[in-house]
């Protein structure tokens, strides 16, 4: 069963979440700040990461740049969430290397499609 | 020692050692190493103002009048010190214009009107002559003292006939002098380098002298300057010889006195002379302007002593005025009079050498070198082209011939009336007269519209006055005439008393003689001026002398337009100033491209330079007849110097001009480029707010969005999960409508609209009820809250409703950042001074000095130093708005809302200050109080 990471500041975000990639059949695990989800990311090895950009700390793109410039994790595939709609946030984030970019608020269906697509394209 | 002959050989030598110095002086010009290229020669030069009356007569009236002989010499002092620029002035147009006197400089300013400079030369002939005649009555007075000590000498003159007379000797011996060093050249323009540097050397012999006599006063025959005084004090004559008082018409009469001096000390024939005419470098000025008034400062520091020690002596037969020879003779000092005499006489010798040197130049070029063009004898027309010899020689023989006559006509004066007056008064009279060339000069130095008409009205009528108040009444008290006209006025008539003009009365005759005849003099110049006109060649005078210091008009001369030949110049000037002088100014002219022949025209240029070198030998209006005989056709080009005038002012205008438009642009463009920036930044803080807002509604959009497709999409939800997904669908609403109920709040503060219901109220009471309301949430997040406020009210004006927003506000955010275990908030309300203070302090980890004022920014959030996130752990994040609005609400009710360090938990503070609500007349009734 492929785990898949959620990492968000929000805990009802994080709830949503959790329960939209259960419902989906993934194993979750949730991190609330990019400390958290990276040390998640080498202690559990999940096969995708759902991750908000605006996050305490270090933010989202810290967390994206650092995961890709690890040789482990450089293929991981990176959904980046953002409540930010601009334009220039999405380049940065694909710049960075994620894979994909979904802007809050989002379709729970859009999502899910979107996460199982990329997992398939990982088989 | 001080038989006749041995004074005799002491006075005689010592000219001859004033030749041997002038010629000695000329000779190293000649050599090109001048003497007199020295600040300090022009300083001492200009000490030529002391004369001997300086050295004998200042004791004399400091012994009758107290101090008030100082303002002779305040008066250059201030002219030197505050005026170098006029001088300056001066002397660069008297360079341009080739000014040879006082006469000259009025009449070039003056459209060169030869009529002007005969009036100047005139006045300053009546008014001087009694001046020179002052300094040959010092000499025969000295000697005479000097001989017949202890006898006093009366009737000097009576009984001997002149060549018996020592001061008619000396005059003769002065002739010879000053026509060998001041007539060397016939350009009286050219520094007479010989005579400057002797009169440089006098002026140090005459200090010395006092000086010495002043030492010795003080020091030898007294013990000090302590001792003298303290004997002059015990003296009852004495004891208020110093008082101020003793000065004659009081203060007016300082003024007078004061005025007087610094006009002669610039208009004095011998005075423009030296600081004007014999100037070799403008520089000078500037180290004369404290070396000169220094001299001054120190042969004058012994005259009240020797004032002092004079009247000691007590013998009521010495004149006051012989104070400096006599005194050092009841003392039996056997040389010291001698160099007292020599003293005296190089200070009478130096004025009367310049005097007459100034008063020759002024005699032969203005008074006699008119009248000898206009006649038909020496007419040029006729004798030029009858190739007659040169005139040089006999020119050099008119100014020679005047040197005589002045010092003979000095020499009479003063063998035949002399004696009616004292020292004093002669040289009080002659500085009256020449202040009356002052305003002429002064003003036209400085107003352009002052005209040729006015200055002749001027001079006419400021003589007239300074003869009917001065000179006739001294004529009058001498004998010659009767004294009713000073008692009764002229033909009886009251208000026509001499010194009581107008019924004037109570100043002293100098003050009132110079107010009415300035006040006659400035009024003519200005009011003939304003109405007549200046002709066209005054135009250009007046435009040159005022503009003197205008780079481009230097040396500027009006162009001659018309028509001559080089060889009608070239017999012009050799006529006048001689073959190799007129060779020079011909040669010099490399315009003329080789062709020298005599038939071939001047070129405009070379005209004017013949004239320039006319003016300086001759004077400008003798100079310009001169030119004006050869020259055919149209006279000058006039319009010329105007026209640099008018165009270089209207260029300087434009200039102006424009340059206050650009000024004006690059303001208009600044204040533009400012306001661009300002929009720029607003935009740019408006895109960031919209951002931010936007950021903050799409968050709980995103949970509400989230769980209602989960609720609509999950159809076997169990329960519970429904319940809970359905409670954070509502609480994030309440969330969102939250927000935008504090965006709006925001936006109304930020745009002033927000309406606020201000009411007395009690704010211990509010912050009671606040804290009441945010209990039980307080206790959900594990923080305890202490509250103390006082028991009395602390009334307030505020928004009930607003101001619990801001208490909930303020309680809320501390209980979010209170320590994660044990948390505990305290809120306190004290008075201070005039205010009430309401404080919410917390346990956590206190704001940085650097965030302090940030927390107020909008949708700031707190980021907690240990690198956690925000607010402690389970407690939710705030918006980030409720500050900023929290603060706008205080500010709007008056009040101040800020952080500080905790003062007893030790973690943030926020302070919120109110003023105190004033007194209720209501409140204070003893009747309402229930």
């Amino acid at each position: 069963m492929p785990k898949v990471l959620v990492v968000d500041d929000e805990p009802n975000i994080v709830l949503s979440l959790e329960f939209l990639m259960q419902r989906a059949g993934f194993e979750v695990a949730t991190a609330e700040d990019g400390e958290q989800a990276l040390a998640l990311v080498a202690e559990q090895s999940p096969d995708l990461v759902l991750l908000d950009i605006s996050l305490p700390g270090i933010s989202g793109f810290d967390v994206l740049e650092r995961l890709r410039a690890d040789n482990t994790h450089s293929r991981l595939p990176i959904i980046m969430l953002t409540a930010h709609g601009r334009e220039v946030e999405r380049e940065k984030g694909f710049a960075l290397g994620a894979d994909d970019y979904i802007t809050k608020p989002f379709s729970t269906q859009a999502l899910v499609d979107k996460v199982k697509g990329l997992l398939n394209e990982e088989r | 020692m001080r038989s006749d002959p041995i004074m005799l050989s002491v006075a005689f030598g010592y000219l001859a050692l004033l030749f041997v110095i002038a010629a000695w002086a000329d000779r190293r010009a000649e050599q090109g190493r001048s003497l007199i290229g020295s600040p300090t020669v022009y300083a001492l030069s200009i000490a030529v103002y002391c004369t001997a009356w300086t050295f004998y007569g200042s004791v004399g009236r400091a012994a009758v009048y107290g101090p008030s002989f100082l303002l002779i010499y305040l008066g250059p002092t201030l002219a030197m010190l505050v005026g170098p620029l006029l001088i300056r002035k001066m002397v660069r147009i008297a360079r341009a214009q080739r000014i040879t006197s006082i006469a000259d400089f009025i009449s070039a300013r003056y459209g060169k009107s030869d009529g002007l400079g005969a009036l100047v030369a005139l006045i300053a002939l009546l008014g001087i002559t009694p001046y020179i005649a002052l300094q040959l009555k010092a000499i025969t007075l000295s000697h005479a003292i000097l001989t017949q000590y202890p006898a006093f000498p009366t009737d000097i003159l009576a009984d001997a006939g002149f060549w018996n007379d020592k001061s008619f000797w000396v005059a003769l011996v002065l002739a010879v002098f000053i026509i060998l060093f001041g007539t060397r050249h016939l350009d009286a323009s050219e520094r007479h380098e010989g005579m400057v540097a002797a009169i440089a050397f006098e002026s140090l012999v005459k200090l010395v002298a006092f000086l010495a006599v002043g030492l010795v006063t003080v020091f030898v025959l007294y013990n000090g300057p302590g001792d003298l005084f303290a004997r002059a004090a015990a003296h009852p004559a004495l004891a208020q010889a110093l008082s101020l008082e003793r000065v004659p018409g009081g203060a007016l009469g300082w003024v007078g006195m004061l005025v007087l001096a610094t006009l002669a000390f610039l208009t004095l024939p011998r005075q423009f002379q030296v600081l004007v005419v014999e100037n070799v470098d403008e520089d000078h000025i500037r180290r004369a302007s404290w070396l000169f008034p220094l001299y001054l400062l120190v042969i004058n520091i012994f005259v009240i002593p020797v004032a002092l020690a004079g009247v000691l002596l007590g013998d009521a037969s010495l004149s006051p005025d012989s104070f400096v020879l006599t005194l050092p003779l009841a003392a039996g000092f056997d040389g010291l009079p001698l160099l007292v005499f020599i003293g005296g006489l190089s200070a009478a010798t130096g004025m009367m050498i310049v005097e007459t040197i100034a008063l020759s130049t002024m005699v032969s070029n203005h008074l006699i070198m008119p009248l000898l063009l206009r006649s038909s004898w020496i007419h040029l027309g006729s004798r030029l082209s009858g190739g007659q010899g040169e005139l040089t020689g006999w020119l050099l023989g008119i100014r020679r011939v005047a040197i005589v006559l002045i010092l003979l006509l000095g020499y009479l004066y003063h063998a035949l009336i002399g004696d009616a007056y004292s020292l004093v008064t002669i040289g009080l009279v002659s500085f009256a007269a020449a202040a009356q060339f002052a305003p002429a000069m002064l003003i036209g130095m400085y107003w352009r519209g002052a005209t040729r008409a006015g200055a002749f009205s001027a001079l006419i009528l400021g003589i007239l006055v300074w003869a009917y108040t001065l000179l006739i009444p001294g004529f009058a008290q001498s004998g010659w005439l009767d004294m009713a006209l000073l008692d009764d006025g002229f033909a009886g008539i009251d208000w026509l008393r001499p010194y009581a003009l107008f019924g004037l009365e109570g100043w002293d005759i100098y003050t009132h003689s110079l107010f009415w005849s300035l006040l006659a003099n400035v009024g003519a110049l200005v009011g003939v001026s304003l109405f007549s006109r200046q002709s066209r060649l005054e135009q250009t005078q007046a435009a040159l002398f005022t503009e003197a210091m205008h780079p481009e008009l230097m040396y500027r001369t009006p162009l001659w337009h018309g028509q001559t030949t080089l060889g009608e110049l070239h017999k012009l000037l050799s006529r006048y100033l001689g073959t190799p002088t007129a060779l020079r100014i011909l040669d010099g002219d490399d315009r003329q491209g080789g062709d020298t022949s005599a038939a071939h025209s001047a070129s405009p240029a070379l005209i004017a330079r013949a004239e320039r070198a006319l003016a300086g030998a001759l004077g400008n209006a003798s100079a310009r007849v001169l030119i004006n005989s050869v020259v055919r056709g149209e006279a000058l080009d006039l319009n010329a110097v105007l026209s640099i005038l008018d165009t270089t002012s209207q260029a300087l205008e434009y200039n102006r001009r424009l340059e206050q438009k650009s000024r004006e642009l690059t303001q208009i463009s600044e204040a533009l480029q400012a306001a661009n920036e300002r929009l720029r930044e607003l935009d740019r803080l408006k895109d960031e707010f919209v951002a931010m807002v936007s950021h903050e509604l799409r968050t709980p959009l995103t949970s509400i969005r989230a769980f209602a497709e989960i609720l609509r999409d999950s159809d076997n939800l169990p329960e519970d999960k429904r319940h809970h997904f359905l409670e954070v669908v509502v609480h994030e609403s309440q969330r969102l409508s939250r927000l935008i109920e504090e965006i709006l709040d925001l936006a109304r503060l930020e745009s002033g609209r927000l309406t606020l219901h201000p009411e007395r109220l009690d704010l211990a009471d509010l912050a009671r009820r606040s804290a009441d309301a945010v209990q039980r949430v307080q206790e959900e997040r594990g923080v305890t809250l202490k509250v103390d406020t006082p028991s009395s009210p602390a009334e307030v004006i505020g928004d009930p409703d607003r101001l619990e927003q801001v208490i909930i506000n303020l309680l809320d955010n501390a209980s979010k950042f209170a320590a994660d275990d044990q948390g505990r908030v305290r809120l306190a309300l004290s008075r201070h001074k005039q205010h009430w203070r309401l404080s919410v302090e917390d346990n956590g980890p206190g704001i940085g000095e650097a965030e302090r004022e940030r927390v107020f920014e909008k949708f700031h959030q707190l980021e907690r130093q240990d690198g956690g996130d925000a607010p402690a752990r389970g407690r939710p994040r705030g918006s980030g708005l409720g500050l900023p609005i929290s603060r706008g609400i205080v500010a709007h009710l008056g009040g101040r809302l800020w952080v500080e360090d905790g003062p007893t938990l030790g973690g943030a503070c926020l302070i919120m200050e109110l003023p105190q609500a004033p007194a209720e007349d209501t409140a204070t009734s003893p009747f309402n109080s229930d």
